[in-house]
């Protein structure tokens, strides 16, 4: 498999995007995800004779903000086209969709790659209309309606991509931008990112595209690189025993990690693409778009940048926080009220990030307190432990941290006579402890650090009280 | 007194309900009662429910009671099969919508049913309202209640005999490519192809989405017009539907008319007493003092393929809904393969005609044959559409006859050719969206009435309907 690296995979992604409206884009059926069966259904998605489709006007303006947060084109005038095909899961046996002249055109986003930075174009963004889903039983299929007619774009790239690693780099910067923009929750496990991908090879050097393979629905952006490496040795290989690629579209299997064929292209449907009749042409007017484009935030890079300016926060930890607009937007709101902005982004990025399990960041803390709590710390009134008991609790109950450290007496204690107390009383309730100091088990002396950090209630200033420590073993050490 | 009684235009029952003169119950029990006498021989109807009719009859009478009831209230009329009603059967004369109930109404039903009117059944139509002579149905034939060995037209045949027959006092009607106007010709009654959009399609089952528009079909012009006030309007349900200004005939002066004539459209395939009636409806104009214009439609020649191929297009993707699995025909003799539940169910469930349209409308949207049929026939309607708007720059409307003939006698029209010949004149107005109108001038050989058209830009039903006025006064 020497001759691997002779080649190159160019691969180009189709994503659906669920669009984060309330209402179906036709319809006004409720477009949330779950529900008993075809209970979020009526006429229009259901696809009866004679229901007709109205277009879902919020539902446009998040596709244009698709379409802003990554650098395209806004169609000033669009139409819609109708995708004929029979599946049970398709009521009306048409996708309404966005052929000929897409909403959206020629944009870009930006990765970081190992060769450094790398711009992957976006072809289009258009419109459409999402299917239903069949249940397979043992014995029948059932159909559920419920996702007919939910909103959803498709952004197509150019073939600008070259690895797995560079098609998920680009799918987490398209999610991030999307989800700073609010088009969709891009939640891949209820399938509302998907993304399928078109991969061909060629030798290194060539510049002709090969035959290429489509594989579909692959539902998380891990199973995204590994299907793209399975894909290009597989073509590899095959090329290499000069085999013919065929056109066709292939199944990633979770399980093998594998790809296998599902339909090729003499199978294909032809969709008989025709404009959509019901529809008249949407045409929207660059004072609308400038508003959307007015209400869409500053993206991750921006932000990234003015933190690392603004705040003298470290690299890292600000592209961790401008990776999420949540955590972001809440970091803004904590740093504005805070005299150490790089100390509320340390307790985020260091404490609080790892408490929310969920997809996104979310923290229900008082902005306000966080930032009194992260300036306490940072000016040194209380200690690290202090402050994260304290965020902990603001996040289930907010409180004044300000008048409970003091009503608390939560404030660090810095005085060596303060703290010989609790060092006293520690040392003589570690016979064991000791012993194995002496014996010149050197790490037997932080548990006596934690002991009398207990005993203070972990109050004690950290250096100074394992200062003391040290000191105080040193001298029963050399008492003996 | 009955049959005095049921030959009364829509306007004479209107103001005889409020005059107490009888009752919405009386009036709907005439209706009931002639089309027991007349459904055997005419077969207007595929639905009726007496019982449902009584009912909002009486509905109606208290609401005449109380005073300010709507315009129509308590008015027996009947609809076309294709328009969605809740709860009442709706099977666009199909087997593969035989059994099929929808759970919700079509707009133009929602606004006839808020006005109190009374729904005496659904009517008969060529089966997705695809011909001209009604003979498509699934169901039955409908017979022209004027001669009963002749068609009544289609597809909105029921529609069109049920008015004839005075099984109604009023029927709404679709219009793709002429199927509201042809049935109003054969049937001696006035029909109204308003502007596209001026009706809204929500609930009519689709056929060619593009050109399919709802209309009235009347004994009288003014009943005509005040149909298609009552059911006109921008809805939300229809992106395509717009509010286009009342559409009630006003007082005109002749000598200010225009009157467009097209010698393109006098081809040989028209039948001289249709040739006459049109001469003679424009020399009735002339006599007014209307002036006559000679407008040239270069490409109305295109306008029959062009018709066929994107109604045909259209409805090729409309249709394809019906497949078996969530409603309507489903085949009994498939295994459990889903193409096979597809084919057969679709294979059993239309008829003939329908069929061929869908054929012909999937090749012309295949790939490799795009290009030579479906996008040159959007040529096609963008030059006819381009040569009807000169011709109104010259002219305020254009005359022309509806069909090429008197009602042809059933079974005479098989040769599918030879039907789409019949929709010459109706389908330039579906075409370029414009508003047209059917009304009876003159009668031919055997006492069968023939009928002249008029068209003008869009959102003139207005002018057309003045127009009418003039003309129902001359043919009197």
């Amino acid at each position: 498999m020497n001759y691997i690296n002779d080649y190159e995979a160019v691969i180009g992604l189709e994503v659906h995007v669920e669009l984060k409206t309330e209402t179906k884009i036709f319809c006004r059926c409720s477009a949330s995800f779950g529900g008993e069966p075809n209970t979020k259904v009526c006429p229009v998605c259901l696809g009866l004779p004679g229901a007709l489709p109205v277009l879902n006007k919020k539902a446009v303006d998040l596709a244009i903000k698709a379409g802003l947060c990554t650098g395209c084109e806004i169609s000033e005038i669009s139409f819609f086209d109708r995708k004929n095909y029979f599946y049970p899961d398709l009521p009306k046996a048409y996708q309404i969709t966005q052929f000929d002249v897409p909403l959206c055109k020629n944009g870009s986003l930006l990765i970081e790659t190992e060769d450094g930075e790398k711009r992957v174009g976006i072809t289009r963004i258009h419109i459409e209309e999402d299917a239903g889903k069949l249940n397979h039983d043992n014995e029948k299929t059932l159909i559920d309606c419920n996702r007919c007619g939910v909103g959803l774009i498709e952004i197509v790239t150019e073939p600008d991509l070259r690895s797995g690693d560079e098609a998920k780099a680009f799918l987490k910067k398209l999610r991030t931008h999307l989800l700073y923009a609010g088009v969709s929750d891009c939640k891949m496990n209820e399938g509302s990112l998907r993304c399928d991908v078109n991969l061909s090879v060629r030798k290194r050097g060539e510049t002709a595209l090969g035959v290429r393979t489509e594989m579909k629905n692959l539902n998380s952006f891990q199973f995204v690189g590994k299907a793209i490496e399975y894909e290009y040795r597989r073509q590899v290989q095959a090329v290499e025993r000069g085999e013919q690629i065929v056109q066709e579209t292939r199944r990633f299997d979770a399980q093998s990690g594998k790809t296998f064929s599902m339909r090729t292209k003499e199978n294909a449907n032809d969709y008989r693409f025709f404009p959509e009749p019901d529809l008249p042409p949407l045409v929207l007017s660059q004072k609308h778009i400038e508003k959307l484009k007015s209400e869409i935030p500053s993206l991750p890079d921006e932000r990234e940048e003015r933190y690392i300016k603004e705040y003298c926060i470290p690299c890292k930890t600000a592209r961790i926080i401008a990776g999420d607009v949540f955590l972001a937007d809440y970091f803004e709101r904590c740093a504005a009220a805070s005299k150490h902005p790089e100390a509320v982004a340390n307790l985020l990025t260091s404490f609080i990030m790892g408490m929310c399990g969920g997809e996104h960041f979310e923290c229900n803390a008082d902005p306000l307190h966080f930032a009194c709590v992260a300036d306490m710390q940072s000016e040194g009134v209380i200690n690290s432990q202090v402050a994260k008991m304290l965020l902990a609790d603001l996040c289930t109950e907010d409180f004044d941290p300000l008048e409970r450290v003091e009503r608390e007496a939560l404030a660090q204690i810095q005085a060596r006579e303060e703290l010989l107390p609790f060092v006293i009383q520690a040392i003589s309730e570690s016979e064991r402890a000791v012993a194995d100091y002496k014996k010149g088990k050197a790490s037997a002396a932080k548990s006596i650090v934690g002991k009398a950090m207990g005993l203070s209630q972990k109050k004690a200033e950290p250096k100074a009280l394992e200062k003391l420590v040290m000191e105080r073993l040193e001298l029963v050490k050399g008492l003996e | 007194m009955m049959d005095e009684m049921i030959s009364r235009s829509l306007c004479e029952h209107v103001e005889a309900l409020r005059n107490k003169e009888y009752s919405a119950v009386e009036l709907a029990g005439a209706f009931l009662k002639r089309m027991e006498e007349a459904e055997p021989s005419i077969g207007a109807y595929l639905w009726s429910s007496p019982e449902m009719a009584l009912e909002s009859a009486a509905l109606a009478d208290k609401r005449l009671a109380l005073g300010n009831a709507p315009l129509l209230c308590g008015i027996p009329m009947s609809l076309k099969d294709n328009i969605s009603t809740k709860d009442i059967p709706t099977t666009c004369a199909s087997r593969m919508l035989e059994g099929y109930i929808p759970p919700y109404s079509a707009t133009v039903w929602e606004k006839l049913s808020d006005e109190g009117c009374v729904l005496l059944g659904k009517t008969n139509m060529d089966e997705f309202a695809m011909g001209s002579c009604n003979e498509n149905s699934a169901f039955a034939v409908t017979k022209n209640p004027l001669d009963t060995s002749r068609s009544p037209g289609g597809s909105s045949g029921g529609s069109g005999a049920s008015v004839a027959a005075g099984e109604a006092v009023f029927s709404i009607g679709s219009d793709t490519g002429g199927s509201v106007r042809t049935p109003a010709a054969y049937c001696g009654l006035v029909g109204m192809k308003p502007t596209y959009g001026r009706v809204s399609r929500y609930g009519l089952v689709a056929f060619a989405s593009s050109f399919d528009q709802i209309g009235p079909i009347t004994r009288t012009v003014k009943d005509n017009a005040t149909v298609l006030c009552a059911i006109s309007g921008a809805d939300k349900r229809d992106s395509q539907s717009r509010n286009g200004g009342s559409a009630m005939p006003c007082d005109i002066d002749p000598k200010k008319l225009r009157v467009g004539i097209c010698e393109e459209f006098m081809s040989d395939g028209v039948s001289e007493q249709v040739k006459n009636a049109h001469r003679k409806a424009a020399d009735a104009l002339l006599g007014m003092g209307a002036q006559i214009v000679q407008v040239k439609l270069p490409n109305i020649n295109r306008a029959l393929g062009a018709y066929y191929v994107i109604s045909s297009a259209e409805a090729s993707s409309n249709l394809a809904r019906f497949d078996g699995i969530r409603y309507g025909y489903r085949t009994k003799n498939a295994s459990a393969d889903m193409d096979d539940i597809y084919k057969m169910s679709r294979q059993e469930g239309f008829g003939r005609e329908v069929k061929r349209r869908i054929m012909l409308g999937t090749h012309a949207l295949s790939e490799g044959f795009r290009d030579e049929y479906y996008k040159k026939a959007l040529l096609a309607k963008a030059l006819l559409k381009e040569d009807l708007e000169k011709a109104f720059s010259e002219c305020d409307l254009i005359l022309s006859p509806t069909v090429p003939s008197a009602a042809p006698v059933l079974g005479s029209l098989e040769d599918p050719l030879r039907a789409y010949m019949t929709d010459v004149f109706s389908v330039p107005a579906n075409i370029a969206g414009i508003p047209a109108l059917a009304l009876p001038f003159g009668t031919g050989e055997g006492g069968l009435p023939l009928s002249v058209q008029l068209m003008g830009r869009k959102f003139s039903e207005s002018l057309l309907y003045s127009v009418g006025l003039l003309l129902e006064g001359g043919n009197k």
